[in-house]
């Protein structure tokens, strides 16, 4: 049996892995829950985030202007695969949406690949980041610990437009009934380009922020698309809150497996996603029927 | 099946040449074996190359495909540097080298899907490449069953000529004991002999044979392990096992893992404080794990690894290896590209000393190279016949401090190069039992 604070460390770390896994998870729920597709191309805009903050950090050395120009070119590429292909797929089987994004990934990946090369690319912790943080027993990453914190409102900022605003709204009842919000005069097609986009950049982001934490290589994504995908079929497919939730279960699953045994983590959290689909096939925050 | 009159002539010539090497053409080969004589054309042959290009080993294999590449190039192309290496005219017994590269991923399965490919499809007469352990077990395997020879890329795991050796698999990088056995001393003596430390192990038969091996020969040294870490192989996020790392008291971090996740590991530990509070050690070194992490991390770090280009000073052919690599590629090769570089031209040789692409031949031609070393890239080296691991030299680096630098890629020291004989395991020490010829 672990000690206590070989627990609690591991508990807490629990938390700092789950609201990663809840951001990577939550553009792909985003896309899924208010447009209907699956977006499996998830991983590699993952990497695409990761790439863009490495190329900007290259020439200006500032880690936040590598945030905000990694957004806005994350942006750009949301609405352009929004506008060239997905618009295309909204109608069609999920077994076409899947093909094609993945697809997209395929492409993106070599993309990188072809501009990169397969090594890892280098992006420090930036200079405000770096260095560890004493609390109590336990000595954390400093930069994990902002993690935290940014990744916390990055989701509250999400979660407040997207289920929050008329603009929330209108993406939803588009999803019902588009034929009937056009009637109302409102430009469905232009709120699914936004929303498509925004979850583009969510997962661009996660990529961005998670970059000095590990390697960064055109593959990188892939890992990070299995876990998302445990992590919304956790908490429901389509389900923000669930992303959130189920993002935080996996990370304690994870983490607190770990103080008894790291080679059985990620048995785990698969061993708890076949008993949840089990016990509750819709997940803990989705609901019957839904995708 | 045809012969054409230059191919009877030859093996001919190869059956002759065989017989005055001690225990080769003590029976006789069969005629047809495998893709021989089929795969063997009047003016080529074709070699596949199964290689990750993407994936957690995709940096080594990408380096190991530049050296396969260059190796094939000069042997083609007969110049100075073949002529070096004791190979006559263009290419193998007058062939030029034909090849094709599929991207595995580093996974087992498509390792081996692509080599049957090769085998079937383009009738290899020899298999090369792979990065991962696991998949150089499940290659070499298949090439014992197909009687098609493969030579083992870049792969550390002991089971490979250990308990899953095969007749038709031969490894010239240095197993986990060997490396082990070399590395272990050198760091007690720079490190201290009481130490405490702590492993993290990549969960395949590559971390497990390292982590008994270095654990063993650590040991001896009086270090004492206070945790062991077993992740995922492509674990992306080790904070987990990082903590417990942290919270051992160890004064060694020794970092298993290899590729990428020896990268995102690193990285990581640092982050934890962990290599501010522990000294790293790193038994098999990847190919770019240098240049990832930058001298910063790098720096005072031990580790053993297949080549180091600084052996050019001690190698005459490791000098034109460098210099051709770094005018072909524009970078200085890793022991990815060298090992892809170095099996090319050994298995030359091979068949230009068995006089034939026969792989019974060519095999019990390398079997017999003890009485007749190899001068290669690393010095005089030789393929043991029990277990067909080559006996070589194993250089033990230390990352530099990066004002000691003379260069960008001038990363290490080389402390080192721990002579082959005295490092070897017993050929049944692992339980291999190579199988049958034909």
């Amino acid at each position: 049996m672990p000690s206590w604070p070989v627990l609690i460390s591991q508990a807490f770390n629990g938390l700092a892995l789950g609201t990663l896994l809840a951001l990577v998870s939550s553009g792909l729920t985003i896309i899924l829950g208010t447009l209907g597709v699956l977006n499996f191309a998830h991983g590699a805009l993952f990497a695409v985030g990761a790439y863009a903050a490495f190329v900007v950090l290259q020439y200006t050395s500032s880690f936040v202007l590598a945030l905000v120009v990694g957004c806005a070119f994350m942006l750009v590429l949301g609405f352009l695969l929004e506008r060239i292909i997905i618009r295309f797929f909204y109608d069609r089987p999920h077994e076409d949406q899947i093909l094609v994004t993945y697809g997209i990934g395929i492409v993106l990946v070599e993309c990188i690949r072809s501009g990169f090369g397969g090594n890892a690319q280098r992006v420090p912790v930036p200079s405000w980041g770096q260095g560890a943080t004493q609390l109590g027993f336990l000595i954390y990453p400093t930069y994990r610990l902002q993690l935290i914190a940014i990744i916390a409102g990055l989701l509250l900022s999400l979660y407040v437009v997207l289920y929050r605003t008329s603009m929330g709204l209108v993406v939803r009842a588009g999803i019902e009934n588009p034929g009937m919000v056009g009637i109302l005069g409102i430009n469905v097609r232009r709120a699914f380009l936004l929303v498509f986009a925004i979850g583009v950049v969510a997962v661009g982001l996660a990529g961005m922020l998670y970059a000095p934490v590990v390697a960064v290589t055109p593959d990188m994504g892939a890992n990070f698309m299995a876990q998302s995908f445990v992590v919304i079929v956790l908490g429901g497919l389509g389900s923000f809150p669930g992303a959130v939730i189920g993002g935080l279960i996996a990370g304690e699953i994870i983490s607190l497996t770990s103080a008894f045994n790291s080679s059985y983590s990620e048995v785990m959290l698969y061993a708890l996603m076949a008993l949840l689909l089990v016990l509750r096939p819709q997940g803990l925050f989705g609901s019957e029927g839904r995708v | 099946m045809q012969f054409d009159r230059r191919q009877l002539l030859l093996g001919g010539v190869g059956a002759t040449a065989g017989l005055m090497l001690p225990g080769v053409g003590a029976a006789q080969s069969p005629a047809s074996i495998g893709t021989f004589p089929d795969g063997v054309s009047a003016d080529s042959v074709f070699v596949g190359l199964t290689i990750p290009l993407t994936g957690v080993f995709s940096g080594d294999g990408g380096d190991l495909k530049l050296g396969y590449e260059l190796a094939i190039a000069q042997i083609n192309a007969g110049g100075d540097i073949a002529q070096k290496w004791g190979l006559k005219g263009k290419g193998v017994l007058g062939r030029q080298i034909r090849y094709k590269v599929s991207d595995t991923e580093g996974k087992p399965n498509l390792d081996v899907q692509s080599a049957t490919q090769f085998i079937q499809r383009d009738k290899a007469i020899m298999v090369a490449g792979s990065v991962s352990s696991a998949s150089a077990i499940a290659l070499e395997e298949l090439g014992s069953r197909e009687k098609v020879l493969y030579m083992v890329g870049i792969a550390g795991s002991n089971d490979i000529t250990g308990k899953n050796c095969q007749r038709y698999g031969f490894r010239s990088q240095q197993n986990a004991y060997m490396a082990a056995k070399a590395l272990a001393p050198v760091v007690a003596k720079a490190l201290g002999k009481n130490i405490k430390a702590a492993f993290l192990v990549p969960d395949y038969t590559y971390g497990h044979t390292v982590y008994d091996s270095f654990a063993k020969f650590s040991t001896e040294q009086g270090w004492k392990q206070v945790a062991k870490e077993v992740v995922p192989l492509g674990t992306t996020d080790y904070s987990s096992a990082l903590l417990n790392i942290a919270n051992s008291g160890a004064d060694v971090f020794v970092n298993i893992a290899f590729g990428g996740d020896a990268v995102a590991s690193t990285k990581q530990a640092e982050q934890f404080g962990v290599l501010k509070r522990m000294k790293l050690v790193v038994p098999n070194l990847s190919s770019f794990q240098d240049k990832e992490l930058g001298a910063e991390l790098m720096q005072g770090v031990y580790g053993s690894c297949d080549f180091w280009w600084g052996v050019q000073d001690t190698y005459p052919l490791a000098k034109t290896f460098v210099e051709s690599f770094v005018a072909q590629n524009k970078y200085y090769p890793r022991w990815g590209a060298h090992i892809g570089y170095m099996q090319t031209y050994l298995w030359a040789m091979s068949v230009e000393r068995a006089g034939t692409f026969n792989p019974v031949d060519v095999i019990k031609t390398m079997e017999a190279s003890k009485a007749q070393p190899y001068d290669t890239t690393i010095g005089k080296v030789y393929f043991r016949a029990e277990d067909h691991q080559m006996v070589r030299p194993i250089p033990i680096l230390r990352g530099k401090a990066p004002s000691a630098m003379k260069h960008k890629e001038d990363f290490y020291d080389i402390v080192e190069i721990a002579d082959g004989e005295s490092v070897m395991n017993a050929p049944d020490f692992f339980g291999c039992k190579l199988g049958p010829y034909t």
